[in-house]
């Protein structure tokens, strides 16, 4: 359980995030927790409660929101993914997404290094917490060994959060790090075994970093790249190797969207994942957003590198430990 | 029958026939993607090490493990003697499957037998056993060598590192995690 310090840290920090959307003309919005369906996502397993849904991400209503005619939206909400438990994973877990019309993936990493530039203002004078001068102090020792066995370093990182921050495209990353071709690695279905291995423990160690231009198989609601449709317009941020969001430029082509929907539910129904149908009035309005980019940020994660601690589970109110 | 969903430190699975206790573990699910299952094991067998990456679909065997509180009772040679103190069924144990152990074991002690399949693969110890100190140099009072420890020879034959003025008769007790003296024991 959170102590009084950390609840007041975890106060001011959602306050900062808030007011750095109202500062910036976003509309707070709030939409249903419960679902009677979500967006059908392979790798993505929804909890069930009375037949419907706790969502996975707001990111359904957020669009319609979107193609109804806002232009530029945010929220804080709790999301559920089952079973998804570890250091970095809670089922019940804050999120924070965003999205704006007439934009691109490019303009929300602009936003993300905004972001937490404003934050680091907000928050630098409220101690305790493991930011000073723009710099993030991280822990170490308690991630996963690399490949050689060397846990990071002894002595923690300074990361430096001053924008520019790092962009890195998934081709030139497993390039640079990965023992096996981009290629190699879709082709055998290890792409997301190589990226945790090889890659990811790579990424963000001096300063945050970008990811971007993911394989389209690996963006089902990202829009495939202008003269390249091999490509998705979708990144990660990284810091110090963690995962802390994924954005995307929005497709906005419900044809194009109902054709990958219909792969992904196909797949969901071979590996007998649970049923899910074609979310009609979502594609309905698909066909009337123009230009739009979302992302989702992992706001438990960014907290605990804020707090310099060590997993989601000690910067929420209550982790599943503390019942 | 465990799934991927029940992996977690300390956990015991089969893997290709063999015992393993999972040591570390990682849940990681890079975004949209896969669930990874990390797992860094020991087998229960030989104590090699084995880093392996599941995913959800994988499913794993209950080892057919089982603990039996025994009494050791003596030894012949390799050869160690226990009696089940549940059934009175004695059975011989291999001095190669106790390692260590053999240094802290006297007669008529109570410990924990586990055994897979049927077969006896370890024993846990008390974490601190007291022995009786069969062999000691005397103490030279005045001994300016400088030296603070020297060797004794416990009653199970085991040597180690004691303090000068410990003497032959006197019961020591032992960590049997790491093998080292702890205290001079009186009774």
């Amino acid at each position: 359980m959170l102590d009084f310090q950390g609840l007041r840290f975890r106060a001011a920090f959602f306050h900062s995030l808030r007011s750095f959307f109202v500062r910036q003309q976003f509309l707070e919005v709030d939409t249903p927790i419960r679902q009677p369906l979500l967006l059908p996502e392979l790798n993505i397993e929804p909890l069930a409660s009375d037949g419907w849904f706790l969502q996975a991400s707001p990111e359904l209503c957020m669009k319609r929101m979107l193609a109804a005619g806002c232009s530029r939206i945010f929220q804080l909400c709790n999301c559920f993914r089952k079973g998804e438990r570890g250091r970095l994973h809670l089922e019940e877990f804050t999120m924070l997404e965003w999205y704006r019309t007439d934009a691109s993936y490019e303009d929300l990493m602009v936003d993300c290094e905004a972001l937490l530039g404003s934050l680091l203002d907000d928050l630098e004078v409220i101690a305790p917490c493991a930011v000073f001068n723009e710099h993030l102090r991280v822990g170490d020792g308690q991630g996963w060994p690399n490949a050689a066995g060397a846990r990071d370093g002894g002595s923690g990182r300074i990361i430096s959060l001053q924008p520019p921050w790092d962009r890195l495209s998934v081709h030139e990353a497993f390039t640079r790090y990965s023992p096996v071709t981009i290629e190699q690695a879709m082709a055998a279905d290890t792409f997301d075994a190589i990226l945790v291995e090889y890659v990811e423990p790579n990424l963000g160690k001096d300063r945050p970093l970008f990811l971007y231009d993911y394989p389209v198989e690996l963006g089902s609601l990202a829009r495939s790249r202008a003269g390249n449709p091999q490509l998705a317009e979708r990144f990660e941020l990284y810091i110090n190797g963690i995962e802390l969001a994924n954005g995307f430029s929005e497709l906005t082509d419900s044809q194009e969207q109902r054709q990958r929907f219909e792969r992904e539910l196909e797949r969901m129904d071979e590996e007998r994942r649970q049923r899910s149908r074609m979310p009609e009035r979502f594609l309905d309005d698909l066909a009337h957003l123009d230009r739009a980019a979302g992302i989702a940020l992992g706001v438990d994660r960014l907290l605990m590198l804020l707090m310099g601690k060590q997993s989601v589970g000690e910067v929420v109110s209550f982790a599943p430990a503390d019942f | 029958m465990y799934t991927a969903a029940d992996l977690r430190k300390g956990l015991k699975v089969q893997i290709d026939g063999v015992p393993y206790i999972i040591t570390d573990f990682d849940f990681s699910k890079p975004g949209k993607g896969q669930a990874l299952y990390r797992c860094k094991m020991r087998s229960m067998i030989t104590g090699n090490q084995l880093v392996q990456t599941y995913r959800s679909n994988d499913k794993f065997d209950k080892p057919d493990l089982e603990e039996r509180k025994m009494q050791y009772l003596y030894c012949q040679g390799e050869e160690y003697h226990f009696m089940d103190t549940g059934n009175y069924e004695q059975l011989v144990i291999d001095k190669e499957h106790l390692g260590d152990n053999v240094n802290y074991m006297i007669d008529n002690m109570d410990m924990e037998v586990l055994f897979f399949q049927d077969k006896p693969i370890d024993v846990s110890m008390p974490m601190f056993v007291n022995l009786m100190v069969t062999k000691a140099d005397p103490w030279a009072k005045g001994d300016t060598s400088g030296s603070d420890s020297k060797p004794v020879t416990v009653e199970t034959g085991y040597v180690l590192q004691v303090p000068p003025f410990v003497e032959e008769g006197d019961k020591i007790q032992i960590d049997t995690r790491t093998g080292a003296y702890v205290t001079r024991v009186k009774e």
